[in-house]
């Protein structure tokens, strides 16, 4: 396996290393997850961390793809065959047809801003998508791109076995993303 | 229009902002910590890494807000912003920020872009671990700010002079406490 970029304490996968790093990024970053994932909204926890997931497989970071992809199956009670099938074939999914809107516009985040398309914020709204839904979902689509970035842009260290994931999950949403959680 | 309805009269990132305040102040903080904290890279040269990585995303609100910050901080002329933005090989820089700003420019492609080789050419330039962490990340976070501002289609002026004009006003005041109808 390829060592990190940087030197990066020891033990510690993905980016829970580089937080434990720096925890003067670690201290807004953290913020920012909790706000974004885990405060009261009208996407349930679990739909933002699918979002989350999906956008992480798009960008091929398997370390937070597998990490949310966790916590999703978590909150959802689902499978990983579930979240595969989403990835895999989006329009033949098990989940809502908004569900759906909301994550084909994530896809076009993740290909750049510009991709949002006027089309696909329509058909969200016309399925019942709030402007603060549309909001929160370019907004996790659009983190989840720097996250991803950061995770991988530094190449650090992440469990092959999926099941230290799912393993984890439960501890994840118990604590949530605050800075003692990170390490 | 914007693809929601945002509060009026605010360009680019400052709609949003205003529209969800409680993503807004921890999106402040990481710009604060990231482009204006104590940190061995200039304040100038952070911004002029936000300001190419925003040029490659082909954001103009973003590209041209931090250009005008970059132009303030590095005393430079718009041409200057430019040319890093097209070959900034040729533009007078150290040999340590261009390999940062190769590093940043894999990152906008893809964490996975970032090369051994770049991270090596980059150390033996004199880059620090730090260094090369606070590239990274101010490449993947201006990943998010720009897909952020264009994919809610926000406005933007097009006049790129008032980005330039207000540049000293926005470094005085920095990411944390200012207004942002002014």
């Amino acid at each position: 396996m390829s060592k990190p970029h940087i030197s990066i304490p020891e033990g510690l996968p993905g980016i829970r290393g580089l937080l434990s790093l720096r925890p003067d990024v670690a201290k807004p970053l953290s913020a920012f997850m909790e706000v974004l994932m885990r405060d009261e909204n009208v996407l349930s926890r679990g739909e933002r961390e699918l979002i989350a997931t999906y956008v992480s497989h798009l960008n091929n970071c398997f370390f937070c793809e597998q990490a949310h992809g966790g916590v999703t199956q978590y909150y959802l009670q689902c499978s990983s065959d579930f979240i595969q099938k989403i990835k895999s074939d989006l329009s033949e999914a098990d989940i809502s047809d908004k569900l759906k809107s909301l994550l084909r516009i994530a896809g076009s985040v993740v290909k750049g801003g510009k991709h949002v398309t006027s089309q696909q914020v329509e058909e969200a709204k016309l399925l019942g998508a709030t402007d603060l839904e549309i909001h929160d979902v370019v907004l996790i689509a659009a983190a989840f791109c720097m996250f991803n970035r950061y995770t991988d842009g530094l190449n650090t260290w992440a469990p092959a076995e999926t099941e230290f994931y799912t393993a984890r999950a439960a501890q994840v949403a118990r604590e949530g993303y605050s800075i003692k959680s990170s390490t | 229009m914007a693809h929601i309805k945002l509060p009026e009269g605010l360009p680019g990132i400052r709609g949003p902002m205003a529209f969800r305040p409680e993503t807004a102040k921890p999106l402040n903080e990481l710009a604060e910590v990231l482009l204006r904290s104590d940190n061995s890279l200039t304040r100038g040269e952070r911004e002029l890494i936000a300001t190419y990585v925003s040029a490659l995303n082909d954001c103009f609100f973003c590209q041209n807000a931090h250009g005008g910050l970059a132009q303030h901080y590095l005393q430079c002329d718009m041409n200057f912003i430019d040319q890093v933005k097209v070959d900034y090989e040729s533009v007078a820089l150290s040999d340590k920020l261009k390999a940062l700003l190769a590093i940043a420019a894999s990152v906008q492609k893809g964490g996975k872009h970032v090369m051994p080789q770049q991270i090596e050419k980059a150390k033996s330039l004199g880059a620090t671990d730090n260094e090369i962490h606070d590239t990274v990340l101010i490449a993947a976070a201006f990943c998010m700010y720009n897909r952020y501002v264009d994919g809610l289609n926000t406005w933007a002026p097009q006049d790129r002079q008032i980005y330039i004009e207000r540049g000293p006003r926005r470094a005085a005041e920095g990411y944390i406490d200012f207004d942002l109808y002014k």
